[in-house]
Parts: structure tokens; C-alpha cells; sequence
């Protein structure tokens, strides 16, 4: 039975969803049409300054928009807030327990060969300290629903998330196209999230740091998928976007090329993966690392956000450790659930998956994006054969879950209104405190019947809204 | 600033600026050599002198014929001062710095760039010439105007305008000394017809005809075409207006990091005081040919100085 976020599990609308009810019912399809065509070329305007362009001049292909927003009420988004603040605290207590003491593998709640042997473990990082003990500053946390209560993390990414760029246009081209359904609703805001990025990335400057911390954005460069948003942000903090040639390691100490000569760095949020990010350490080949960024580090005179080897924490293999974790580190039982995950590995968990190919989904320990994965019941038989075929010749790659009947949201699609498959990645921000901006980045599978969310597979994104406790409305409303 | 970004924004200008100095000078050569008497004049072979790619022309041709000096100036890739490979250049340096520059700024670029893309060869033959370079400049302009039109007047401006006219100084001064390396024909004299008709290509292809009209009323004559392009301060493009605008820009870099000048300041000043104060009487009696040579020498100076200055490196 598919959740649906609008209509519930019976067929009157949910009260969070009332006002969007109306909106809905008082708008014909055409001037909904007409909205959707307005918001695409409002994207690409905004978008315009950011954007890329390919060989040829066509701009960066959109990630399609869906103009009907998904809402949480007040006290869903506080239990869910309370959740991920509780795992990304035990995710970060984690990360530096594994790269100091170990003690969660000494009090053998995670096997020692899962960590020391994991290719994302970085031996490097080993009793090297980070400000406030914090590794992952930035963390996206993929959540889905199944029901009224029921939200499960369906993969914690520790590295270097991405996507909240659309988060907040969504939001700003909703405002442009709809200011009368804002008027009718208390939403919390959201357009505060550059300036939270940059307190967090602030608070965790190095101890030797002085005065204000001089944060920049390490970027690939322009040819990266996601350099829009690597520029979008440092647009909207107002600190340099450097890549590799911009920046140099001198007496331990970070520095950018400007105008004006040298210029000291405090804080490098990196978008750049562990491997290339200094040549000296890791891939000689990158072109993309600055020489002598881990010294700069090691020496306490720069912190790196995300902090190296932070992705320890989102390997697939680890994340069924996470619950363990919470109870570990924090003494708490967990708030957010794990989705059951099944390891094929082990030969007993191997066995059911594959008598039970057509009811999991499969996915791969080391992919992202939506590739490299099976999702059973969407398969061909031809499909599953082929894909048990790879799992037994390399079942340490593949953990599989039950096929999580994902909740639908109303979406405006070609037929009209109509339920789509959606899942949720807020942003947990983490430097001396943890912050969240309410909601996160909704993403939609366009095509009927699909659960994959992905945009690299035909997934589109719509503007998330939490509406405002009424009691506080109405409070704030009197003064 | 980055000093990356404000390399490639000053070298973003002055690709479309040298990229307008091609068309000009293949504008003033095809002048010229339309009214030539001997058909095997030196015109062509004065454009590539005067644009600085003589000897690498030569280490590829054995003749300087008006079909390969076009070739080589307007599509040849191998030549890094082509009118292509400044539009490439200026393309690139335009994407690299996509976020510091305007849409309208891409705009003009991007657009001039996928329409070169697809040029033949016949449209720089004979009968297309004319017309494929006004279309150059047509760019160059809309370029231009781009920029200054939207660009925020911060220091990412400054670098832009400062590689603008860096460039400009220096096709001017180039421009003006092709009627050195242009040889008057047999029987033909020094203030004659053709004489004559040279000095007028040289004031078309800086679209100075009119301006030459207005300022002095009388028959084209060398002093005061040199005067035009090189002392007048009313001429955009004289030596002296490109070096106002050098030492006006530098002033504004200086307000923009708190009154830090130096070399490239103390450069452009003395560049520009001795345009302020001389006679162009006494630019010829030393020799115009040295004080332009002399001057493009000086610019690519100054280009040095700016470049250590601001580290752009």
C-alpha cells in the first residue's frame, strides 16, 4: 500500500496538504501549463549566470521542475530534524573514533576488516585531529516514507553532497510564479542556508587561525557537473571559487593567488573527491590537488570540509552499523529507521537475496546515482539472471533491501495531477553547532510507476516546504 | 580578485581587440593594393610586418600573395594571432571566467565564435574579403559595448578595460606604421596620388576618414594623419586616448586596493606625459617609424609590469 503525502491512507486530504487542495481545485490545467513553461524559463534566467555551456553553445540541460510543492508540517519536520541531527552526530562520532581509538570496533559492534580493509578508510587520517571533532560538515541524508509515521534513511552521504543549489532556486521560482499560495501559508524559510554554510565552515576554522577565518570554495572546475552549484554557493557566501591553480602550500600554510598578492586561507570546503585532492598524498596524477594541502592540515593550519576520509561513514557495507552507532557513541535508540539491508556476503543473507531477486532492490556497496542497481520487481527475468550472475561473482560489491513502497506526492504531469514517487535529502550542516534549514531537496520520479529518483535517470526535483507550528504562527502573527 | 580571473578577463579584451587590429590592417592592405599600379606590390606583406607574424609566415610561405597572407591572418589556426585564434583565445578565457563576466558579455562572444566555426574558405576570398571583416569588427564592437555596458564597475571591469586598450595602443601604433613597410611604386612620389591614396587607407581602416574631415577641413596629408592617430586626444583611437584610458584605469585599480600603485602606474604616466607634450613635428624629424616601434616596444613593457604587479600569472 503506496503512501500518499496528500490524500493519506483513506481519501480526505491531510491538513498539511488543505491549502495545496484548494490551489489545485481552483486551477485549470492550462494555466498550470503556462506556470510550468514560465518556471522553465525563469531557470534558465537565474540559471543563466551559472550555467555551463558545451561545446556548440547549448546551455546545461535542466533537471526537470515540478511546480506542485511537497509539504511537511511542523511536527513531522521536528522529529525528522531531531533524527538526523541525532545520526550525524553518531556518524561524526564515528569518523573520529575510527581514525583515533577504535572503540566501537573493540567493543565489537562493527567487524575490524569492514574498516581497516574498506577502500574509503583513509590510513592517512589516522590520530589527526579536526576542530570540534567534526569530519563530515556537510552531510546529505536521503530519507524516504512508507506512512504517516514511518521514515527510513535510505543512504547517508558523508562526502560532498550535492543538490542544494536546486533546493534553494526551487524555492525562489515558486515564490516568483505562486506569491498568492505564499500568502496563504506559513512556510519556514530557507534562503538563509549560504549564510549557515559559512558560520558552520567559520566555526571550525583551525585553533592557530586569527581574526575572521577567510573561507573558498575548491572546485573541479567548469567542467564538472556540478560547477553551477560550486559557483552558485560561493556567489551566495561571498568567498572565492578557486581551483588547484589558484591555491599553493607555503611553510604549512594554505594560500589563493589574488591581485593583491597572497592571500592566507583558513577553511577549504572542497568539492573534489579524497583522491585528487593533493597529489602528494593520494592519485600524483591529479591535476585537480594542490600539493601539500594534507601537510597544511596536518600542521592544524588549515581544515578541509569535508574532513578526508569522512566517507568512510557512507559506505553501503557500514551503513547497517549506523543504529548500532547511535546507541554506541550516544546512548540513544535511533529516531530515523535503516531500510533492513540484507549483505550478500554473507552466505545466508546471499542466499535469500538471490531466491528473492524479485521482491529487493540490489545495489551495488561502492555506486551512486542510481547506477549499477536492480530494482526487482521493475526487472526482467532476463535482467535478474543476469544480475544474480554478478552477485555471486563478487558478493562482498552488493547489499540488497526490500523494494520500500515509496510515499507519492501530487505532481503535474503530461495526464495532469498525479501521484508520483518522492524522496527527501536534507542538509545537515555540522561545525560548533548543528544546523538545519527546514525541509531539504525533494526529488521526483517524473515517469509513473518509477522509483528512481535519480535526475541522471529521468528524476525531477520540487520545492519543499515546512509549514510553521500554528502556534507560533498565530504568536508571531500578534506581535 | 583572483589573479587568475583577472588574467583571463585583461587577455579576454585584448583577443577581441587584436582580433579587430587583423581586420584592419587586411582592410588597409586590400585598400591599398586596389589602387597599386604594380600588382606585385609589397601591401599584403606590410599587414603581416605591421601584425608582428612576418617571420613565422615565412617559415611556412616563400611568397607573401594576397591569398595566403589572408589565409593566414583571418583562418589559420597556426597562427596564434589569427582572427580565429583570437576568437578561440577570447572564447576561452571567456568560459573559464564564465561566473565573472555578464550574459550579454558571453552572449557576443559565444555568438561570434559558433558562426566562425562554420566559415569557409571562399568567404575570405576576393569577393567576400570586405565584407567578412566588416562582420569581424561588427563583433568586436558588440563585444565592447557588452562590457561596458554591464559590467559592474568593480576591479574585474578595470583588468577588462585595461586589456582593452593595452591592445589598442599597440594596433594602433601598428596600423600606422604599415605606410612604412608599404614601398611606393616605381615613378610614383612622396606626396603623390598614390602616396596619397595610401594615407587615406590607413585613416579608413581606423574609421578615421570623417574625423580627419572634421578636425583639419584640408587634403590628406602624412603629418596630420599621424598627428589624428597619434597626438589628438579628441581621436578614441590615438596613442594618446588609449594611454588616458590606460592611466585612468590604472588610477581606478589603485582606488579599488586601497591606493597600492607602482611600477605599471609610474610606466603608464611617463608613456602618457610624453604623448601630452610632444609636436608631432618632432616625431618626424626623429622618425616616425623609431617612435612607433618604439612605442609598441614600450607597451609590451608596461603589459610585463601590469602582469608582476597584479600577479597574474
Amino acid at each position: 500500500m503506496v503512501f500518499n503525502e496528500m490524500w493519506g491512507e483513506d481519501t480526505r486530504c491531510r491538513a498539511a496538504y488543505a491549502g495545496i487542495q484548494r490551489w489545485l481545485d481552483a486551477t485549470s490545467t492550462k494555466t498550470l501549463d503556462q506556470k510550468k513553461t514560465q518556471a522553465e524559463q525563469l531557470f534558465r534566467r537565474i540559471g543563466i549566470t551559472f550555467s555551463v555551456y558545451f561545446e556548440g553553445g547549448d546551455p546545461e540541460r535542466l533537471i526537470p521542475f515540478d511546480i506542485v510543492p511537497r509539504v511537511l508540517d511542523a511536527s513531522e519536520w521536528a522529529f525528522l530534524e531531531r533524527g538526523l541531527t541525532q545520526r550525524v552526530q553518531a556518524l561524526n562520532a564515528f569518523i573520529h573514533d575510527v581514525y583515533h581509538d577504535q572503540e566501537i570496533i573493540k567493543a565489537g559492534k562493527i567487524p575490524a576488516g569492514l574498516v581497516n580493509d574498506n577502500a574509503s578508510f583513509e590510513p592517512v587520517m589516522a590520530g589527526l585531529n579536526t576542530p570540534h571533532n567534526i569530519y563530515s560538515h556537510i552531510a546529505g541524508i536521503d530519507l524516504v516514507r512508507t506512512g504517516p509515521k514511518e521514515f527510513y534513511v535510505l543512504e547517508d552521504n558523508c562526502r560532498t553532497p550535492s543538490g542544494v543549489s536546486y533546493m534553494l532556486q526551487d524555492r525562489e521560482v515558486m515564490m516568483r510564479l505562486f506569491p498568492a499560495l505564499f500568502d496563504d501559508h506559513a512556510i519556514e524559510p530557507i534562503s538563509h542556508y549560504p549564510s549557515a554554510l559559512l558560520s558552520t565552515l567559520q566555526s571550525v576554522a583551525p585553533p592557530a587561525c586569527t581574526g575572521d577565518p577567510t573561507v573558498v570554495i575548491l572546485t573541479p572546475g567548469i567542467y564538472n557537473s556540478a560547477y553551477f552549484e560550486h559557483s552558485f554557493l560561493a556567489d551566495e557566501m561571498g568567498v572565492e571559487l578557486a581551483e588547484a591553480r589558484d591555491l599553493i602550500v607555503e611553510n604549512h600554510e594554505v594560500k589563493i593567488r589574488t591581485t593583491q598578492g597572497l592571500k592566507k586561507v583558513d577553511v577549504v570546503y572542497r568539492r573534489i573527491d579524497d583522491a585528487f585532492l593533493d597529489p602528494k598524498v593520494f592519485r600524483e596524477d591529479s591535476m585537480l590537488g594542490v600539493p601539500g594541502l594534507m601537510d597544511a592540515f596536518k600542521n592544524g593550519r588549515v581544515t578541509i570540509a569535508n574532513a578526508v576520509g569522512a566517507g568512510i561513514a557512507d559506505d553501503k557495507a557500514i551503513y547497517i552499523y549506523v543504529p548500532d552507532m547511535i546507541r554506541f557513541y550516544l546512548g540513544e535508540e535511533p529516531l530515523l529507521n535503516n531500510v533492513p539491508t540484507r549483505q550478500c556476503a554473507d552466505p545466508s543473507d546471499r542466499h535469500y537475496v538471490l531466491e528473492n531477486l524479485a521482491e529487493l532492490v540490489v545495489k551495488e556497496v561502492h555506486g551512486s546515482g542510481g547506477y549499477g542497481m536492480l530494482v526487482g520487481p521493475h526487472a526482467t527475468a532476463q535482467e535478474r539472471s543476469d544480475f544474480a550472475a554478478k552477485i555471486i561473482a563478487n558478493p562482498a560489491a552488493y547489499i540488497a533491501q526490500p523494494t520500500l513502497a515509496l510515499s507519492t506526492c501530487p505532481t503535474f504531469v503530461e495526464q495532469g495531477i498525479a501521484p508520483r514517487h518522492v524522496d527527501l535529502r536534507p542538509f545537515v550542516l555540522s561545525g560548533k553547532t548543528t544546523t538545519i534549514v527546514p525541509g531539504g531537496l525533494t526529488r521526483v520520479a517524473l515517469r509513473e510507476g518509477s522509483l528512481v529518483v535519480n535526475s541522471s535517470q529521468g528524476g525531477g526535483t520540487k520545492d519543499t516546504w515546512v509549514l510553521r507550528d500554528p502556534g507560533t504562527a498565530a504568536e508571531q502573527e500578534q506581535q | 580578485m583572483l589573479a587568475h580571473t583577472a588574467n583571463c578577463l585583461y587577455w579576454l579584451a585584448r583577443s577581441v581587440e587584436r582580433m579587430d587590429c587583423g581586420a584592419r590592417l587586411l582592410d588597409t592592405a586590400q585598400r591599398m593594393a586596389a589602387v597599386a599600379p604594380d600588382k606585385r606590390g609589397s601591401e599584403w606583406q606590410s599587414a603581416l610586418i605591421a601584425s608582428g607574424c612576418e617571420p613565422a609566415f615565412f617559415e611556412q610561405h616563400t611568397a607573401a600573395s594576397r591569398a595566403s597572407v589572408v589565409r593566414y591572418m583571418t583562418q589559420d589556426d597556426s597562427n596564434p594571432s589569427s582572427i580565429w585564434s583570437c576568437l578561440n583565445s577570447a572564447r576561452q578565457n571567456a568560459r573559464a571566467v564564465r561566473t565573472a563576466i555578464t550574459s550579454d558579455m558571453w552572449e557576443a562572444i559565444n555568438g561570434a565564435w559558433i558562426e566562425a566555426r562554420g566559415w569557409q574558405e571562399e568567404d575570405f576570398g576576393r569577393d567576400r574579403l570586405g565584407e567578412s571583416l566588416d562582420w569581424v569588427k561588427r563583433q568586436a564592437t558588440l563585444f565592447n559595448g557588452a562590457y561596458r555596458n554591464t559590467m559592474l564597475r568593480t576591479d574585474a571591469y578595470h583588468f577588462t578595460h585595461l586589456g582593452a586598450h593595452i591592445e589598442r595602443a599597440d594596433n594602433t601604433a601598428r596600423i600606422l606604421d604599415v605606410k612604412y613597410h608599404v614601398l611606393l611604386p616605381n615613378r610614383e612620389v612622396v606626396g603623390g596620388a598614390v602616396d596619397a591614396v595610401q594615407w587615406t587607407a590607413i585613416l579608413r581602416s581606423v574609421s578615421g576618414r570623417r574625423a580627419y574631415q572634421h578636425l583639419y577641413r584640408n587634403e590628406i596629408n602624412p603629418w596630420q594623419v599621424a598627428e589624428l592617430l597619434i597626438l589628438r586626444p579628441e581621436m578614441p583611437r590615438s596613442l594618446r586616448s588609449c594611454y588616458q584610458k590606460i592611466t585612468e584605469t590604472l588610477g581606478d585599480l589603485a582606488s579599488d586596493y586601497q591606493g597600492q600603485v607602482g611600477d605599471p602606474h609610474e610606466h603608464a604616466e611617463m608613456l602618457h606625459n610624453k604623448l601630452r607634450f610632444r609636436q608631432i613635428e618632432e616625431i618626424f624629424q626623429a622618425g616616425l617609424h623609431e617612435f612607433l616601434t618604439d612605442y609598441v616596444d614600450e607597451t609590451a613593457v608596461l603589459g610585463d609590469k601590469i602582469h608582476r604587479f597584479y600577479h597574474m600569472v
